[in-house]
C-alpha cells in the first residue's frame, strides 16, 4: 500500500512542489494550509508522515506537532518540519515539541525524497 | 450532402500529408469560382462546409459577405468571386465555404464548388504573373500550377484578406 | 530541479498574493499599532516568496528577500523599533520585491545597483537591531555524541571499507516519530551488514514501558560509502542518542562480514545473543498503538479555530478550464433556445411530454449558467485592498489628511468585472481626494474634522453590483462647473440646468474643474474616461453632491460581462441586439411628431424634447428595411453621455439574455458594433454600440469617425467568450 504523506504549508507553491515530488516517488499526498486545517484533516484520515512548515497562520507548525503528539493516533508518527538554513534554534524547539526531523528549505527533490524515506521507509 | 463527403476526403488526405512530409510535394485543395480554379494549401484548410446564411456586417466592401456561427465562434465569410471583381455570388445550396486558418484566426471563403485535391511539388509551381498580365491582385497569389490542361491559381490566404482584416503583413505566409 | 519548473506559475501567482498581503499589512503598520499577527503575516509573505524563489534559483530575488526578511524578523522579535521611516522602507521594499519577481518571471536581470538604496537602508535597520543572546546558537551545536573515529585504515581492494556502528537510541526515541528499524534498514542498504541486537537493557515485562526503547544495536557494515553517509542515516537522532561509528582497518570484505567478534572498543557490552530486532519492534509498535495517552486529554485538538476547515472545501482550478466551461454553457443556452424555437412550430396539444421536458431543460440550463457564472465570481475586496496605498500616496502628495473606510469587500462579481474596476476606482478616489476633500486647515475652519473621509463601499442591488465612492469634502462647486462648461462650449451661456445636470457635466469629455492641472488628477484622464470605461462594461455612473457636505459617486455594473440583457430588433432581413441598459422605451411616432431638419436629419418630439432620429438601415446600408419611421418603430436610447437618440428600426422582436461573442477574435472591430451573439436559430446577430452609432450618425457615416473610434478601442472591451 502506498504510504500517505501530508504536507502542511501556507505557501501553495511549497505544497505543490512537495506534493509533486513525493507523488513522483510513489507516495500519496494530502495537503493542508495551516496547522488547524492539518489537525482537522488528520483526525479524519491517518497518514504515515506529516511534513509541516513552522511559521503558518492560524496554527503554527510547532503547535501542530505538539497537538499531534498528544493524540493516540500520531504519538509516534514521523513529523518532519520545514525550516530554513540557520535555524538551529527552531530545530531544537521542533525536536522538543516532538518533531522527528527537518527538511531545510529550499530543498531539492532528491533530498526531500531521501529524507522522507529515512523516516518512513 | 456532398459537402460532408468532401470534408471526409480532406481529412484523410491530411493524414497522407503528414506521412509524406519529407517529400517535396504539398497537398492543395482546389475549388472553382466560375471558370477559374483556385487552390489553397491543405494545411491551412480546417474544413469545408455547405453554405449557411450569413449575417451582414455594415459598411464593408461587397466581398465581405458577413459573419456566420461556426460551432459557437463567429467567423467572417469572404466572397472570392467578389474579391476578384466578379460581382457578388448568387448563393445556392450547392455553394461551399472553405474554412481556412490564418495564424490564430479562422475565416471562411465562399466558392462555387470543391474541385480536387492535388499533390504539387514546389518545382511545378510557376511564379504568379506580374502586373502587366492584367492581374492587379497578383500579390495575393502564391503561384500557378498546370494540371491536365487546366490552370490552377494558388492563393496566399493570409494576404488575400489582409487589408480588410487588418492583419499584419508578417502574418502572411504563416498558413502556407 | 527541472521538474519543479512547472510550479513557477503557481509561485508567481501566489507571490502576487503574498505581495498584496504584505502591502495590506504594511499599510496598517504604524508606530503605535503593532499587531503581532499582522507583522507575522508580513514576515511569512516575504519568507514564502524567498523560499519559493530559492527553489527556482532566483538569486537576486532571494538575496533581496533575505534582507527584507531579516528586518521583518527584527520587527517581529521587537528588536527593531517601528518608525515611520521603517514602514516607508518596508513598503518600498515590498515594491522592489515585486519588481524582482517581475524580473524573475520575465527571465531578465535587474540593472546593476538596482534598489541599492533600499538594500542599504534595510541593512541599516538590521544592524540597528538590539543584539540577542548569541549563545543560543552554541546550545544547539552538533552533539559531541557523534564520534567518527576514522582510524586511518586502508581501503579494501574493491574500495569498500568496513565500519562498526553502535546505536543506542534515546529511550523515548519513538515519541519523536523516529523508528530504529528504518535506520537499521538504511544501514543494511549501504552494503553488507551484520546486525546484532543487545537486549541486555530489557526490564521484566511488568516494568516494560511499551513506548520506550531498551535495546541497542551493533552493526558491522562493509560499504563503498563513507562515514558521512552513515552519519546521515542518524541525522535526526544523533544529538540525543548514542551513535558511534568506527572504521575497521583493512580487511577483506568477506572476512569482515563473518567476524562478529571484531568489535570496536566502545561496543564491549553489545555481545549478547541477538533476538531479531524487527520482531521485538513489531511488538512494541502494537503495544504503542493501544497504549493509554496520559497527555491526550490535556489539549483538545478541535477546540480552536472553527473556521479553519475552509481550505478543505476549496480547490484551485485553472481559469482556462472555467472559461471553457462557461463557453460550453453558453453554447448550451444557444442550443436550448434553438430547440425551443423549433418546438414552437409543433402542432398544439401534441408532444406534451416533450414540451414539458424542454421546459425543464430550459430551467436547468438557466440554473446551470448561473452556477457556472458564480464560479468566476470574486469578492471586490481584491480591488478595494489596493486603494489604501493610493490614498496614502495621495494624502502625502496633497498634504491632506485622509481616512479611507471600506465596506462590502465580500460582495462578489465576475472576475473580469473585478479586473476592470481597478482603473475607474483609482480615478474616482483620486478625484475625491484631489477635488473633493479640503485641506486640513480649511476643514477645521468650516467646523469639520481635519481628517477627511473617503468611503468606498460595494453592494448587490437588483442583479447588479453597485459601488459607491463618497467623500465628506466640499461637494461639487456648481457655479464653477457651469462657468467652465460655458467656457468650453459644453453648455450655452444662460442655459438653466438643474443641480443634478450641472453635477453630471463633469463626465463630459474634456471637462476638468481644477484651476491648474494637478499632478494627481490631471493625467489626461478625467471623469469622462471613467464614464466611458464603465459604460463599455455595460455600467452606469452618476454623482450626487451636496455643497459643503461632500459628493457620492455611484457606479453600477452587471455582475458578469459574459452575458447581456438585450432587446432583439430587426432591420430588413437583419437582426440586432440592443443592450437593455441603453433603452428608454420604444414607440411608433405619428407624422405630427416628426420634423425634418435642413441637413436631412429628422427629429422627433418625445417626452417633451426633440430627439434626433437615426435610421439604422441608412447608417448600416441595409436593403429592404422600413424607411418611414411612422411605419416602423423608434427605439429611444440613451448614450453614456446622457445624449438621447431615436433609432428607427423595423420591429422589436423581444427581450433576451444573450451570450456575448467576440467579432474581433476572427475578424476586427466595426463601428457601431460592440460585439456579436448567436440567436436561437443559430444565426449571428450584432450587438449594437449606441455611443458608436451616435458618433457615426454625427459624422455622417463610419469613414470619418474611424480614427477617433480606434482611439477609444483601447478602453476595456467587454469580456467575450
Amino acid at each position: 500500500m502506498k504510504k500517505k504523506v501530508m504536507t502542511v504549508d501556507d505557501s501553495r507553491t511549497m505544497r505543490e512542489m512537495v506534493s509533486f515530488t513525493l507523488k513522483g516517488a510513489g507516495y500519496d499526498v494530502v495537503e493542508a494550509n495551516d496547522g488547524q486545517h492539518a489537525l482537522n484533516v488528520l483526525t479524519a484520515n491517518k497518514v504515515d508522515l506529516v511534513i509541516a512548515d513552522l511559521n503558518m497562520p492560524i496554527m503554527d507548525g510547532l503547535t501542530l506537532i505538539r497537538k499531534l503528539r498528544a493524540t493516540a493516533q500520531y504519538r509516534t508518527t514521523p513529523i518532519l518540519m520545514l525550516t530554513t538554513e540557520a535555524d538551529d534554534k527552531k530545530k531544537a524547539e521542533g525536536r522538543s515539541a516532538g518533531a522527528t526531523g527537518w527538511i531545510v528549505k529550499p530543498f531539492d527533490p532528491a533530498k526531500l525524497i531521501s529524507v522522507v524515506q529515512k523516516v518512513c521507509g | 450532402m456532398s459537402k460532408s463527403a468532401s470534408l471526409a476526403t480532406v481529412g484523410s488526405i491530411r493524414g497522407d500529408v503528414v506521412a509524406t512530409a519529407n517529400s517535396n510535394e504539398e497537398q492543395y485543395v482546389t475549388f472553382t469560382v466560375g471558370n477559374e480554379e483556385y487552390g489553397v494549401n491543405i494545411l491551412s484548410v480546417r474544413e469545408i462546409r455547405g453554405w449557411t446564411p450569413e449575417s451582414r456586417l455594415p459598411n464593408l466592401p461587397d466581398y465581405v459577405r458577413g459573419v456566420i456561427n461556426l460551432r459557437g465562434i463567429i467567423i467572417p465569410i469572404f466572397d472570392l468571386r467578389a474579391r476578384f471583381g466578379g460581382g457578388i455570388t448568387e448563393v445556392t445550396k450547392r455553394h461551399v465555404v472553405v474554412v481556412v486558418q490564418v495564424g490564430e484566426r479562422t475565416r471562411g471563403i465562399l466558392v462555387d464548388a470543391i474541385s480536387d485535391i492535388l499533390a504539387i511539388s514546389q518545382d511545378q509551381i510557376k511564379p504568379p504573373p506580374t502586373m502587366e498580365s492584367g492581374l492587379v491582385e497578383s500579390q495575393y497569389l502564391s503561384g500557378l500550377f498546370t494540371a491536365e490542361n487546366r490552370m490552377v491559381t494558388l492563393l496566399d490566404v493570409a494576404r488575400l484578406f489582409a487589408i480588410e482584416t487588418g492583419d499584419d503583413e508578417h502574418q502572411s505566409g504563416a498558413a502556407d | 530541479m527541472e521538474d519543479l519548473q512547472q510550479f513557477k506559475q503557481t509561485y508567481f501567482e501566489e507571490s502576487g498574493e503574498f505581495l498584496g498581503v504584505a502591502e495590506t499589512g504594511l499599510l496598517r503598520l504604524t508606530p503605535g499599532n503593532a499587531d503581532m499577527e499582522e507583522i507575522n503575516a508580513i514576515f511569512r509573505a516575504v519568507h514564502s516568496i524567498k523560499g519559493g524563489g530559492g527553489a527556482f534559483g532566483f538569486s537576486d530575488l532571494v538575496a533581496f528577500a533575505h534582507e527584507f526578511e531579516t528586518v521583518m524578523d527584527g520587527v517581529r522579535n521587537g528588536t527593531i523599533a517601528i518608525t515611520d521611516e521603517l514602514v516607508d522602507t518596508l513598503i518600498r521594499s515590498n515594491d522592489v520585491l515585486g519588481q524582482l519577481l517581475a524580473h524573475a518571471r520575465d527571465g531578465t536581470r535587474p540593472p546593476a545597483g538596482f534598489a541599492g538604496q533600499i538594500v542599504a537602508s534595510l541593512k541599516n535597520f538590521a544592524a540597528s537591531a538590539i543584539q540577542e543572546d548569541a549563545d543560543v546558537e552554541e546550545l544547539y551545536a552538533p552533539s559531541p555524541a557523534v564520534t567518527a573515529a576514522a582510524t586511518g585504515g586502508a581501503t579494501a581492494a574493491d574500495g569498500r571499507r568496513t565500519y562498526s556502528v553502535r546505536f543506542r537510541p534515546k529511550a523515548d526515541l519513538l515519541l519523536t516519530g523516529n523508528d530504529p528499524t528504518f535506520m537499521l534498514r538504511a544501514l543494511k542498504a549501504l552494503g553488507d551488514a551484520e546486525i546484532e541486537c543487545d537486549i541486555g537493557g530489557l526490564p521484566t515485562l511488568a516494568h516494560l514501558e511499551p513506548e520506550l526503547i531498551y535495546l541497542q544495536w551493533l552493526v558491522t557494515v562493509t560499504t563503498a560509502k563513507n562515514t558521512s553517509d552513515i552519519q546521515d542515516i542518524f541525522e535526526f537522532v544523533s544529538d540525543e542518542s548514542l551513535v558511534e561509528i568506527a572504521e575497521h582497518s583493512a580487511e577483506s570484505p568477506a572476512s569482515a562480514a563473518s567476524k562478529a567478534e571484531a568489535k570496536p572498543p566502545a561496543a564491549a557490552a553489545a555481545s549478547k545473543a541477538g533476538a531479531a530486532p524487527p520482531a521485538v519492534y513489531a511488538t512494541e509498535a502494537a503495544a504503542s498503538a493501544t497504549a493509554a495517552k496520559p497527555t491526550a486529554g490535556r489539549s483538545s485538538a478541535q477546540s480552536e479555530g472553527g473556521h479553519a476547515n475552509l481550505g478543505n472545501h476549496t480547490i484551485r482550478v485553472d481559469l482556462d478550464k472555467i472559461d471553457r466551461l462557461v463557453n460550453m454553457v453558453g453554447e448550451m443556452v444557444i442550443t436550448q433556445a434553438m430547440v425551443a424555437e423549433h418546438v414552437r412550430d409543433l402542432p398544439q396539444g401534441e408532444f406534451q411530454e416533450l414540451l414539458e421536458g424542454l421546459e425543464q431543460l430550459a430551467q436547468h440550463t438557466r440554473e446551470l449558467r448561473e452556477s457556472v457564472m458564480s464560479i468566476r465570481a470574486q469578492p471586490v475586496g481584491s480591488v478595494f485592498s489596493r486603494m489604501p496605498r493610493l490614498v496614502r500616496e495621495l494624502a502625502t502628495a496633497t498634504g491632506k489628511d485622509v481616512s479611507l473606510v471600506t465596506s462590502g469587500e465580500n460582495t462578489e462579481v465576475d472576475k473580469t468585472v473585478v479586473e476592470n474596476l481597478v482603473d475607474p476606482l483609482t480615478h474616482m478616489i483620486r478625484n475625491s481626494i484631489d477635488h473633493g476633500l479640503e485641506s486640513p486647515d480649511t476643514r477645521e475652519a468650516t467646523g469639520k474634522p481635519r481628517t477627511g473621509t473617503v468611503h468606498l463601499s460595494a453592494a448587490h442591488r437588483s442583479g447588479r453590483i453597485v459601488i459607491e465612492v463618497a467623500d465628506d469634502g466640499k461637494g461639487i462647486d456648481r457655479p464653477r462647473v457651469m462657468q467652465k462648461a460655458v467656457e468650453k462650449g459644453l453648455v450655452q451661456a444662460g442655459a438653466t440646468l438643474s443641480d443634478e445636470e450641472i453635477d453630471n457635466l463633469i463626465f463630459l469629455p474634456g471637462f476638468s474643474t481644477a484651476d491648474k492641472i494637478s499632478n494627481i488628477s490631471g493625467r489626461g484622464v478625467g471623469m469622462d474616461v471613467v464614464r466611458r470605461n464603465i459604460t463599455s462594461l455595460g455600467g452606469r455612473i452618476g454623482v450626487y453632491s451636496t455643497p459643503g457636505q461632500g459628493s457620492r459617486f455611484i457606479l453600477s455594473l452587471p455582475l458578469t460581462l459574459a452575458v447581456l440583457d438585450g432587446m432583439v430588433i430587426s432591420v430588413g432581413a437583419e437582426r440586432f441586439v440592443l443592450p437593455l441598459t441603453n433603452i428608454i422605451e420604444s414607440l411608433r411616432p405619428k407624422i405630427a411628431d416628426l420634423h425634418g431638419l435642413v441637413n436631412k436629419c429628422d427629429v422627433m418630439m418625445a417626452r417633451g424634447e426633440y430627439i434626433r432620429l437615426v435610421y439604422l438601415h441608412a447608417l448600416f446600408g441595409i436593403p429592404g428595411a422600413i424607411t418611414d419611421a411612422t411605419k416602423g418603430l423608434v427605439v429611444l436610447v440613451e448614450t453614456e453621455d446622457g445624449g438621447r437618440l431615436g433609432l428607427v428600426v423595423d420591429e422589436v422582436l423581444g427581450q433576451q439574455q444573450v451570450v456575448i461573442k467576440s467579432l474581433e477574435s476572427n475578424y476586427r472591430r466595426l463601428d457601431g458594433v460592440a460585439a456579436a451573439t448567436i440567436l436561437g436559430d443559430g444565426r449571428v446577430a450584432l450587438i449594437l454600440d449606441v455611443a458608436g452609432l451616435q458618433e457615426m450618425s454625427q459624422h455622417g457615416g463610419s469613414a470619418s469617425s474611424v480614427a477617433q473610434r480606434q482611439v477609444t478601442a483601447a478602453s476595456p472591451q467587454p469580456h467575450v467568450m
